[in-house]
């Protein structure tokens, strides 16, 4: 899969058509996935949720080389602070905010967007902050504890101020409104949109940008101080990269795309409860990061959308297919689901240590490349 | 390797010519420095003037890495003084001690070994650059044009210490030799005002130290201050004006190599003391 990339670099022309043949792709998919059933363009929706996720968690991991097992807490940051921002609950519970919000408090998603990146951004700075000076395991180990300290909070905060209304969760959060409310099916110059297809788009549009963003990031002064301090802190430092700051930069932006796509998971949803942030889906994320090639945007995109649809295909599959070969269903779809799953990911360890599609190496040489091998 | 020998000049220009006759680069005076029970260093001092190759030399122990460490601001000094051209620098966070001026190479090479020749002198522009993320994301024509000229400085970094044809190869890609010539490129990246070197001709063979003799001259030449530790007697005599001998911590010589080569402490440190006759010395 490797060489593919340089040759679309060195050949503008098919660059452009592999570009316009995958824009057709996305664009067209939410349509042919409507034909087998609304719940796929769903899981295609969340798909580009998890490419957010997966690769705001990549700067952390990825670039700056920092283990991080609680990155779900900023999509739960981001989630309840758009629950909180555009759901009765806020205005139920406080006489004052009720008084100063007399029409109900639903702000606009222009104004939530940047809030939310800017809060989960702020909790990536808290986090970080006092994890400076831990590496590897113990950072792996506070992080989790972060992950599970937000979820745990949140599961209480319902008294004595009922804020997050506890493990009930948040509910009738308002769908986003962008000149249309995503919250019914549209008539589009004789089309008919419907609402999943409409979220479908926006996260699309919001993954491309997250990509783009990535990308840029990568490329620039900061993207190699992060892989610096990854490669070599101390020889970081004595090229005069401020590694404090560097880190705190990594956890503050990766926790930004995992705010604005918990914003937008919780207006998808319209309802949120801790149950959704659990450390399993830190840990899946950052199967999707490892998986796909850790540090290699193309490589986290595909871990991402493999991982996000992968088990609902499987779903959908694995019960036709025993009635096909045995004539009766013998393990249930949910347990085999889970196996095949997580044989797919000891084979792909066993096989594809650096990932799906990692980053290509450079100028190694056969003699090289199998002691590599042979090291790894 | 030949390109090694022409001083391309491209390090001159900032140096030399606003470069006053016979100034002091760094200035450090009054180092201590004690790991537990063991006195590292005591009271060392050094005075390096502009545009020298100054070398740190002394039996295993003596402390020439633990000196060059808190020079460069990895150890906290438990004392001393210092100043880099004429104005004071605390060394107790490495990345100002990069900003201050002093570049540093590492014993055993730290380099990125990941990203690509190229890339790691890129890094090395990090600490005289001042791109920021919202820059970089939103593609401004400052960060693009910075970074132009940023690649194109790392190119020409590559190019004057000869290792320009492996700048797309991953540093841990490239043989051991070209390996530290790449750190020194790296730590050019940084315009330093002092370069110092830790012990750069470690496990070279002859061809390779005769080469990366003729890249410290080189680059000498275009006005930058060396601080070289070496084990490597014969390329510190033939290469540095000045010389300081550290044993135990302490300093016991200071002076060209040709004095120091004669002082009897010296001597005594590196082969040990002469036998005294046990019979005239000690009569019963």
């Amino acid at each position: 899969m490797s060489p593919l990339l340089p040759r679309l670099r060195k050949d503008p022309r098919a660059a452009w058509i592999a570009a316009f043949v995958l824009a057709a792709t996305l664009m067209a998919l939410p349509w042919i996935a409507g034909q087998f059933g609304n719940a796929w363009v769903r899981v295609f929706a969340f798909a580009c949720l998890y490419v957010m996720l997966a690769l705001g968690l990549n700067i952390v991991v990825g670039f700056a080389g920092l283990l991080d097992l609680g990155y779900i807490a900023f999509y739960a940051v981001g989630a309840y602070m758009y629950a909180l921002l555009a759901s009765p609950h806020l205005t139920e519970q406080f006489a004052w905010i009720a008084q100063m919000f007399p029409a109900g408090l639903h702000l606009p998603i222009w104004l939530v967007l940047p809030f939310g990146a800017a809060i989960a951004a702020f909790f990536g700075i808290l986090l970080g902050a006092p994890v400076l000076k831990l590496r590897g395991d113990y950072l792996a180990i506070v992080t989790l504890g972060f992950g599970e300290i937000i979820r745990i909070f949140i599961n209480n905060l319902n008294s004595p101020l009922n804020l997050t209304n506890g493990p009930q969760g948040i509910t009738l959060i308002d769908p986003i409104t962008l000149g249309v409310t995503f919250s019914k099916t549209i008539n589009f110059f004789g089309y008919e949109v419907s609402s999943l297809v409409l979220y479908y788009y926006l996260f699309l549009a919001l993954a491309i940008v997250t990509v783009v963003i990535c990308l840029r990031l990568q490329d620039s002064r900061l993207g190699r101080a992060w892989m610096a301090i990854r490669e070599d802190d101390i020889a970081a430092k004595a090229m005069g990269i401020n590694v404090r700051n560097v880190k705190l930069l990594a956890f503050s932006l990766g926790a930004t795309f995992g705010g604005v796509a918990g914003a937008m998971f919780a207006a998808f949803q319209g309802f949120v409860s801790p149950e959704s942030f659990v450390l399993n889906e830190s840990i899946i994320v950052l199967a999707m990061v490892v998986l796909g090639g850790i540090g290699h945007i193309p490589g986290v995109v595909l871990g991402a959308v493999l991982l996000a649809v992968l088990p609902e295909f499987l779903r959908y599959t694995v019960e036709p297919a025993q009635i096909f070969m045995f004539g009766k269903v013998i393990l249930e779809a949910e347990i085999l689901r889970m196996m095949l799953y997580g044989l797919a990911l000891v084979l792909i360890m066993l096989y594809r240590p650096k990932g799906l599609w990692p980053a290509p190496e450079h100028g190694v040489n056969p003699v090289q490349q199998r002691h590599s091998r042979l090291a790894a | 390797m030949a390109s090694t020998q022409c001083s391309s000049g491209i390090l001159a220009l900032r140096h030399k010519v606003l470069a006053p006759v016979a100034d002091i680069v760094l200035k450090v005076a009054g180092v201590n420095k004690r790991f537990g029970g063991l006195q590292a260093l005591s009271d060392v001092a050094v005075e390096i003037e502009r545009g020298q190759i100054y070398g740190l030399i002394g039996p295993n122990g003596a402390g020439k890495t633990t000196f060059f460490n808190v020079v460069t601001g990895l150890y906290a000094p438990d004392s001393g003084s210092f100043e880099l051209d004429g104005k004071p620098y605390s060394p107790n966070e490495v990345h100002k001690v990069a900003a201050a001026g002093i570049a540093r190479t590492f014993q055993n090479i730290r380099l990125f070994p990941d990203m690509t020749a190229l890339e790691n002198v890129m890094v090395g522009r990090h600490v005289r650059t001042k791109a920021t993320a919202l820059g970089a994301i939103l593609r401004t024509l400052a960060t693009l044009s910075e970074e132009r000229a940023i690649r194109q400085r790392s190119l020409e970094l590559l190019e004057y210490v000869g290792v320009a044809k492996y700048a797309d190869y991953q540093a841990r890609t490239l043989a051991y030799g070209d390996q530290r010539r790449l750190e020194i490129a790296r730590a050019l990246a940084t315009d330093p005002k002092l370069l110092a070197l830790d012990e750069p001709a470690a496990g070279m063979n002859a061809t390779e130290k005769l080469a990366l003799r003729a890249l410290l001259v080189a680059i000498s030449k275009d006005g930058i201050t060396i601080l070289l530790i070496e084990h490597d007697v014969k390329l510190v005599m033939g290469l540095c004006d000045r010389v300081t001998v550290l044993d135990y911590g302490k300093t016991i010589a200071v002076g060209t190599p040709a004095d120091v080569q004669r002082s009897a402490a010296v001597i005594e440190a590196y082969l040990g003391k002469a036998h005294t006759n046990v019979a005239t010395k000690e009569p019963a």
